[in-house]
Parts: structure tokens; C-alpha cells; sequence
């Protein structure tokens, strides 16, 4: 027989934990009902344009709650009760943390279009655990080289070296999100973001350091995009077509390259929660995400423009055209994968992250 | 007066939603917060690394030392700019009028403060008003960089805080009996001497606590550095969000909550001489 011993300040603080949440869904109930579908949602899924024909056809309302940060999503699924969620949207690479936790569901492969993904989208390492595949992804892109070509050389976006000359000192920005901008910065040392290491980390830091000297900012992504789209700044580091794509209509001017060194993929998945009490319809909702109209409403998503991850995705010319789709199998084999560091190393990272920010 | 029976329930019952309140919306999940700060992140167990993170890590530190600097200053220009406002409003302008200007003083305060961060980034950036202007009379050649730096971050309290100290300070000087003046003047001190040695001294309370409130409520904001500071250097609160947003530290984030929470407590101690409820 096994005891287990818990930490008593583990147990006080779980117990305070579930006090808080059950008080938190006493406030909350009668606001969802079980028919609905619950949806933990990045921004892009909250647009009605894309809602609202799945609402229609299924006769059901799709509530949504929108996070930012794997971390802050997955706090959200601890302090609510099991079954109080349907869907998630998440980072790719942080699929194998929602399993390790035990929420997600296994998709069922042949009821999704995988043969219609993007090859190199479909991040087979992180969204199959233990042979099971628990998230499809959705939507991808670049984090690379946002500019504005009618004040920089588009010549000089071929090379990350250019986000560190003296020639644009003081006109570019950051995008505020450590992982991808390392993965820049290791693309520009010339190393793999698959193969980082604690051991590259001085590396790093320098590199983000030359990068810090010669920004004006370092912002989230309404602050980033603004100033791109405002001209403060003609660079944004870690910017795409998810930044100057919906722009494009107002600002033409706006483009992004992938350099010669490569670029970073970021891709957002889809995964179904274990305890969802409304798994056919949760299924309905990732097939209708990933069918070829609900591709194009979601690549096309008020809030910001991205890749469908499906190669059938109903998109017009013009929208295809904005989002460079046939430059696509391109841009694919020269760009590398999202860091996905360890624990540990993910702990570091964002340190070193915090020491480049406040370095003067 | 004294309570006896029924009647010593009746204070008790009249505070008691009071007390439930404070029990459940800040006793308990303080008391949450303070274990989970001394949680670890992976495996639960028990750890002060939060906190000597803090303490140890110098670009944590500096975070602390950012915020007390950004929140001095703001307070301090703060106050400069309010003590004027206020005595203008409650000795110059005529009483039938001084509910307008009061008014008009707090219109701020009605927009979202988003909204109001968002406007001073554009009258601040490169191609803003400010910018545009000085370029347009020839008083500089290239713009200056306002936005995304520390001035941007105080402009922007500033304007929101100079609304609330008028309003204490206001407060404080309409409540100053006029015989002190007179008086003052009787003994033969002029207009200068009597503000120094009467009336501000007699006002220290409305500033104190203005202050005091400015002092609590910047140094815990979020918003204004993080859309005006350009995250050039990081806030306290800053900090707490980075550590919840991918890695969902959470009691990482509550040690350095609980280490801001402490300097705001510090700082009431110093101010609360000023912040008694007086009882007539």
C-alpha cells in the first residue's frame, strides 16, 4: 500500500484553489447552458463573421472566452470545473501540456482532413502523444521580417543581420514574445531552434541585446502592430504576414520577407477537452474550423490574418495573393520550428528575456 | 453611549456584510496568494526561490527600482501641478462656477483608461501632435522620440493624477476657515509667508492623501507602462503579468505581488499620520 503525503501547503492552497472556483461558477451559472458549446479561444476565433454560420447551421451558441499565453489558458481549465469546456485553442508546440495534465481528448484522424494540411504544418511532435494525435493544427505563419518597403531597402529584409546594423537604428520593433524573437536570434548565429541548449544562451542574450539597441520599442501585438502601421518604426521584429496581412487594404506599404537565415513557424492547434460533455459537437466545431470555408473566415479573422494550415482553404485571389499562399511551399522549407525549451529552460529563457528588456 | 444587549448586536450586524466582504474578497485570496508565493512552480512543494529571485536577480530588482522611480516622479509632478489647479479652482474662480470647473477638471476620469493611454501614444509618436507641431515651426528637425519611453509612461499618469489630487487638495482648502488668513495677516505676515506657514501646512492632509492614493494606484498599474513605456524597462506589474502569461507561474508571480503589496503597506505607514479619520 502507497501513502501519499501531501505538501499541507499544497493541500491548503488546492482547497482554497476549488473554494474559489466553485464560489467563481455559483456566480457564473445559468450563464452557459449544457447545449452550448464552451470555447477557450485566441482572438482570431471570436470574430462572428466566423461564428456565427456554425452557430446557424447547428443551432447552438458558441460561447467563447479568450486568453493570451498557454500558461494563463491552461490556469483558466484548473479552476474550472471538469466538463465546463468543449474546445481549446492552443500554441502547437504546448499540445503535449495540455496531455501531460490529462485534458485532451484523442481527435479522430479520419474524421479530420489531415491529408489536405500543409505537410510541414502538421507538427506531428507536438500534437501526437503516445501515438495519439490530441490537437490538429489550425492556422499558421512567420514570426520573420515586418517592414514597411517604402522606407526600408526590401533588399536588406533578405538578412536578419539588417535588424542589427546602424542603418536602421532606432526604427525597429520587437514583437514581445520571448520564444519566437530567441528563435530569430538563433537563427541569426546560425543555429537550430530545434537543437537550443542552455549552453547557447550567452549567445542569445548577446544577440537579443544588439537587437534591443537598435529598437524603439518592444510591444505586444496591438502595440507592435501600431507602430508599424503608424510609422513609428519601419521593422517589427518577430512580425509576419499576422501583422501587415490585415493590413494591407489601408496600408499596402506593409510587407514581411523570410531572410536568407530562415524564420520561425509558429502554428495554433485545435484540441478537444476529455471531459466535454458535448463531444459531437465539439467535433462538428473542428471539423467546420477546418473545412475549406471555415479555413478561409478564420485565415481572414478580424483580429489578425494568418495561414490556413489546410491547402484547400476557399480563399479568394486576392486574399491569397495578400497572404502570399503560392509562395507558401517556399517560406515552408526554409523555416524552422518554434523553440520548444524544457520546463528549465523555458524558466531561463524568459529570464534572459526579462534581462534584455530592462537592459538600458 | 453605551451597548447592552439587542443593542450590542446591532453594531455587529451593521458591519458584518462589510467584514464578509473583506473576509472573502481580499482576507482569503491574499491568504491564497501568500501560500502559493511559497509554492515552487513544478512539484508544489514548499520554497522560498520566489522570493530570492527577487531579491537576487538583478533585472527583477530593477523592476522595484523602476516603479518607485516612475512613481516618485509621477507623484511629485503630481502634486506640483495639482496644489495650483486646486487653489485656483477654490480661491479664484467664483463659487457659482466652481462645480463646472470641478467638473471639467475630473472629465478624464470619465473616458475608458485604455482608451486614454491608446490617445496619448498618438498625440506622443513620431508622426503625433507634439511631434508635428515643434517640426511645423521649425523649433526641431527630426522628430523627438516621446512615445514608448519613460517620459510617455509619466505623461500619462500625470494626466490622470493631477485630476485626482485637485480633488483632494480642493477638498482640503474649501474646508480652511478664511480666519486663518486673517489672522495671519492681523500678525503682519504677507501673501507668501501666510501660504507657507498657514495654509500649506493646514493642507498637508488633502496632499498627503492624494498622494498616498497616487502612490498605490501607480505603482500597482499595468496598462499605462505597458502601452506607453514601449517596454523599454519593466514595472513591477509588468513583471508579475510575464510570469503568468506562457509559463502560468503563478507563485512566482504572487511572491513578487505580495513584495509589491509591502512597499505599498510601507508606504501607508509613512503617510498614515496624514490618513486618519479624524472624528469631529
Amino acid at each position: 500500500m502507497t501513502v501519499t503525503v501531501r505538501n499541507p501547503l499544497s493541500t491548503l492552497k488546492s482547497r482554497l484553489g476549488a473554494a474559489c472556483a466553485t464560489a467563481a461558477l455559483l456566480l457564473a451559472a445559468g450563464s452557459a447552458q449544457a447545449a452550448d458549446l464552451n470555447a477557450l479561444i485566441w482572438c482570431d476565433h471570436s470574430d462572428p463573421a466566423l461564428l456565427q454560420p456554425f452557430e446557424e447551421a447547428n443551432n447552438v451558441k458558441v460561447n467563447v472566452k479568450e486568453f493570451e499565453g498557454t500558461g494563463a489558458g491552461l490556469a483558466i481549465v484548473e479552476q474550472s470545473q471538469p466538463g465546463d469546456w468543449d474546445v481549446m485553442v492552443i500554441d502547437s508546440i504546448d499540445v503535449p501540456r495540455g496531455v501531460e495534465k490529462g485534458l485532451f481528448e484523442p481527435l479522430p484522424e479520419d474524421k479530420l482532413p489531415f491529408v489536405d494540411l500543409f505537410p510541414e504544418v502538421k507538427m506531428d511532435k507536438s500534437t501526437i502523444v503516445d501515438g495519439k494525435r490530441y490537437g490538429i493544427t489550425e492556422k499558421f505563419g512567420y514570426n520573420t521580417i515586418g517592414f514597411n518597403k517604402t522606407k526600408v531597402d526590401p533588399a536588406d529584409m533578405q538578412s536578419l543581420a539588417s535588424l542589427t546594423s546602424d542603418k536602421y537604428k532606432g526604427k525597429v520593433a520587437i514583437y514581445d514574445y520571448y520564444l519566437p524573437v530567441i528563435g530569430m536570434a538563433a537563427l541569426a548565429i546560425g543555429k537550430k531552434t530545434s537543437d537550443l541548449t542552455e549552453a547557447d544562451l550567452p549567445a542569445l542574450k548577446a544577440e537579443l541585446l544588439k537587437m534591443k539597441a537598435n529598437a524603439k520599442l518592444v510591444g505586444e501585438v496591438t502595440a507592435s502592430q501600431t507602430a508599424l502601421a503608424t510609422g513609428e518604426v519601419d521593422i517589427l521584429v518577430g512580425g509576419g504576414e499576422w501583422v501587415t496581412a490585415g493590413l494591407a487594404k489601408e496600408n499596402p506599404a506593409l510587407d514581411f520577407s523570410i531572410p536568407k537565415e530562415g524564420a520561425v513557424l509558429w502554428s495554433q492547434s485545435l484540441a478537444m477537452f476529455k471531459d466535454s460533455k458535448n463531444k459531437d459537437m465539439a467535433l462538428k466545431f473542428i471539423q467546420y474550423i477546418m473545412s475549406p470555408e471555415g479555413q478561409a473566415r478564420l485565415a481572414t479573422s478580424s483580429c489578425y490574418w494568418g495561414m490556413p494550415a489546410n491547402n484547400k482553404a476557399a480563399l479568394s485571389d486576392e486574399q491569397k495573393k495578400i497572404l502570399r499562399f503560392d509562395e507558401q511551399p517556399g517560406f515552408l522549407a526554409r523555416a524552422q520550428a518554434y523553440p520548444a525549451p524544457s520546463a528549465d529552460l523555458d524558466k531561463k529563457m524568459q529570464d534572459m528575456w526579462t534581462e534584455m528588456l530592462q537592459a538600458q | 453611549m453605551a451597548f447592552t444587549g439587542n443593542s450590542r448586536a446591532l453594531p455587529w450586524a451593521l458591519v458584518t456584510p462589510a467584514l464578509a466582504w473583506t473576509l472573502l474578497f481580499f482576507v482569503l485570496p491574499f491568504i491564497a496568494m501568500g501560500f502559493s508565493s511559497l509554492t515552487a512552480h513544478e512539484g508544489g512543494g514548499f520554497t522560498l526561490a520566489n522570493y530570492s529571485q527577487f531579491f537576487t536577480d538583478p533585472s527583477y530588482w530593477r523592476a522595484m527600482v523602476n516603479s518607485l522611480e516612475v512613481t516618485a516622479i509621477v507623484t511629485v509632478i503630481s502634486i506640483l501641478l495639482a496644489y495650483p489647479f486646486a487653489w485656483i479652482l477654490a480661491e479664484q474662480v467664483p463659487e457659482r462656477w466652481q462645480r463646472l470647473a470641478l467638473m471639467l477638471a475630473v472629465l478624464p476620469f470619465w473616458t475608458s483608461y485604455v482608451v486614454r493611454s491608446y490617445s496619448w501614444l498618438l498625440v506622443l509618436a513620431q508622426n503625433g501632435v507634439i511631434n508635428r507641431a515643434l517640426t511645423g515651426i521649425g523649433l526641431i528637425g527630426e522628430p523627438l522620440q516621446l512615445a514608448n519611453t519613460r517620459f510617455a509612461t509619466v505623461t500619462g499618469f500625470v494626466h490622470f493624477f493631477v485630476m485626482l489630487l485637485t480633488l483632494t487638495i480642493f477638498a482640503n482648502l474649501k474646508q480652511l476657515s478664511p480666519s486663518y488668513r486673517k489672522a495671519a495677516a492681523d500678525l503682519g505676515a504677507g501673501p507668501v509667508r501666510t501660504f507657507i506657514h498657514v495654509v500649506l501646512p493646514l493642507t498637508l492632509p488633502g496632499i498627503m492623501v492624494g498622494a498616498f492614493l497616487t502612490f498605490v494606484l501607480c505603482i500597482g498599474d499595468y496598462i499605462t507602462p505597458q502601452i506607453l513605456g514601449g517596454n523599454n524597462e519593466l514595472v513591477m506589474p509588468q513583471l508579475v503579468m510575464m510570469q503568468i502569461g506562457r509559463r502560468g507561474d503563478f507563485p512566482l508571480a504572487s511572491a513578487l505581488s505580495i513584495i509589491l503589496m509591502a512597499v505599498v503597506t510601507i508606504a501607508y505607514l509613512a503617510c498614515a499620520r496624514w490618513l486618519k479619520i479624524e472624528r469631529a
